[in-house]
């Protein structure tokens, strides 16, 4: 038997343990090698083909490495200018209550650009998911600081390290986020384990569980990697934001009500 | 007889969005159209009609409510003031670029930067020409009265859903802030899911169906030979406008010798000053720009026979004038007057205007 031969009969009906969500579209991703986005959109993908919600999710995706999500979804989507998604999925949800809304958005987005935009949908508490991915650094626009870079940390506009007395202080918007009201739950996941994944899911579920149960905003930010800007490979990346990243940011949830 | 009341400019943008079926307002307060949010609060469209009413936390979000709104197929609109549209400059470009029909009001006051609460007409640029980024359009209408805030919201729908593009109402502190008898719009009920399916289902994205292809509402394409077919479209799309938006109003022109051009309130001070140039002889008609784009550039030509000066009068420096000055193109001498930075023109020094450009006197 030829090794081709062989795959084929490998691949039947019987061995089938596993299946590409259809929500998740054939699509090549754009992301670098090791980048965690395409993980993350796997998992939310899953959950909406789950919860049987593909027809009334809309996304709303950003500025940077996502705003090409929408080539990876089955959904319905929208692309907000840089930071404003919150503003846009306020309006989607206040004008079409029974739907799912999610935003997606990565640090500089959320965190630096669009800092007034998610504070002010956290505090009001609309009905909508927002999926915050920090890999402390932009990586679209070439690897220059976010909000959340660690101290020291090397990046195009932090050539010698971030200075945290000219620059401030990474910033810890989960935390941030958990002090407003108007928030229901907020949790911060990782995505480089197959644990870590699973606990993702599970979390990405409850939150689109809390839109079904009309419960306001759930927060789910994901420590993440980005190999390119950080010049490394993905099994560094991986173990330096064990290293680094996890105990200023730590995994684990900050409000569940 | 319709339902007619003595009411301000704000207020009626309010009631006629109410009226004619819009579906939600997002807005952050600035002097001198909060009315219009307040209004909308006193009013409680939320009861009534379903229209959802939100105070952004700033101009930007609040376009940007706009721009999710709309991508929903959904009749959306916000309002603000000038240094509130320079914030606001963002979203109006993202929402042409990514066609999406809207309502935009700016109650004009005077500038630059935080200016004066006062009326202006400084923001005709802004408006007309741009104020964001990239080669887009507004469709732009400059009401004259209450009567016309009133009529000109539902018509800016009407154009935003034709063209797929956002419209402005270019108005100024002294339609807003005034009061006029007004014939009020009748009721429309808003669309319902269906119809809003039947009428934007083709974008507007209320979630993927199966069997049909996802909706994307954006105005991103990395592929720079699609987003030049891209812009191609958009321009002809413009010039479609040209050939059929083009709305003006023409005042005892008739027999005029002296050509004013003028748009809102401006215009209704031309009106006083037409009766005391003629009082004293001098024959001059108006002609008054209802959409400042498209621009009624052809009627102004189709007068370049007939009158022997123009003068363009705005509450601004100097903006409007160009464009007069680009339709006569050099045939007849276009001078502007005007008076800016929140002070208002009488009709006394319009005339004393014509008189000293183009009557030697």
């Amino acid at each position: 038997m030829t090794a081709t031969t062989e795959l084929k009969n490998i691949i039947s009906e019987e061995n089938l343990i596993y299946s590409k969500t259809p929500v998740l579209l054939d699509n090549e991703m754009h992301y670098c090698p090791g980048c965690t986005h395409g993980v993350i959109h796997k998992v939310i993908a899953e959950v909406i083909e789950d919860m049987g919600i593909q027809e009334e999710t809309i996304g709303v995706s950003p500025v940077g490495c996502s705003v090409l999500a929408y080539n990876y979804l089955d959904i319905d989507w929208q692309q907000a200018a840089h930071g404003r998604a919150p503003a846009l999925a306020t309006a989607t949800i206040r004008l079409m209550p029974e739907k799912y809304v999610f935003t997606y958005q990565g640090d500089g987005d959320l965190a630096s650009i669009g800092c007034a935009e998610i504070m002010h949908a956290c505090n009001r508490g609309e009905n909508i998911v927002v999926f915050f991915v920090n890999n402390g650094i932009y990586g679209m626009t070439g690897g220059q600081m976010a909000p959340t870079t660690l101290e020291g940390q090397v990046t195009a506009t932090t050539p010698y390290g971030r200075d945290c007395k000219t620059t401030g202080f990474p910033m810890k918007i989960s935390e941030m986020v958990s002090l407003l009201p108007g928030t229901r739950f907020v949790t911060r996941q990782s995505a480089e384990t197959p644990g870590a994944v699973r606990k993702l899911k599970k979390a990405v579920k409850k939150a689109f569980a809390n839109t079904r149960e009309d419960k306001g905003i759930s927060f789910i930010e994901i420590v993440s990697t980005c190999s390119s800007g950080w010049k490394q490979t993905p099994v560094q990346s991986n173990e330096w934001m064990k290293e680094h990243m996890f105990p200023y940011y730590p995994l684990g949830t900050l409000k569940d009500e | 007889m319709g339902d007619i009341r003595l009411m301000k400019g704000n207020e009626v943008i309010a009631e006629a969005a109410i009226r004619c079926g819009c579906d939600g307002y997002f807005g952050y307060p600035i002097t001198p159209q909060s009315e219009i949010m307040e209004t909308l609060m006193i009013r409680r469209p939320e009861l009534e009609t379903g229209m959802v009413v939100v105070q952004a936390e700033s101009e930007v979000a609040a376009i940007n409510m706009v721009y999710g709104g709309a991508s929903c197929g959904k009749k959306v609109m916000t309002s603000s003031s000038s240094p509130g549209i320079s914030l606001k400059a963002e979203g109006l470009t993202y929402l042409a670029g990514a066609e999406l029909p809207a309502l935009i009001v700016n109650i004009v006051r005077g500038g630059p930067g935080l200016g004066t609460i006062q009326p202006a007409q400084s923001d005709y640029f802004q408006a007309v020409k741009g104020g964001g980024h990239g080669d887009y359009k507004l469709i732009v209408l400059a009401p004259a009265s209450v009567q016309e805030m009133n009529d000109f919201v539902d018509l800016s729908f009407e154009l935003a859903y034709k063209y797929l593009n956002p419209a402005m109402i270019l108005s100024d502190g002294v339609i807003g802030q005034m009061m006029e008898k007004v014939e009020l719009s009748e009721f429309k009920p808003r669309w319902t899911a269906e119809e809003i399916e039947k009428i934007s289902g083709s974008w507007a994205t209320t979630g993927k169906k199966k069997g049909v292809t996802r909706r994307i509402s954006t105005s991103l394409d990395l592929d720079s030979a699609k987003q030049e077919i891209f812009n191609h479209k958009l321009q002809a799309k413009y010039r479609a406008m040209e050939e059929n938006e083009v709305r003006f109003e023409k005042i005892d022109c008739d027999d005029a010798d002296y050509l004013f051009v003028a748009y809102g309130s401006s215009a209704r001070i031309c009106q006083k000053a037409i009766e005391i140039a003629r009082a004293k002889g001098i024959k001059v008609g108006l002609l008054r720009p209802i959409t400042l784009f498209p621009y009624p550039t052809k009627a102004i030509q189709a007068m370049l026979g007939q009158v022997k000066g123009i003068l363009s009068v705005e509450m601004s420096a100097g903006q409007m004038v160009e464009d007069v000055r680009l339709a006569v193109s050099g045939k007849v001498p276009v001078e502007h007057y005007g008076r800016y930075g929140g002070i208002i023109p009488t009709p006394d020094e319009v005339v004393e205007a014509l008189e000293q450009n183009f009557l030697g006197e």
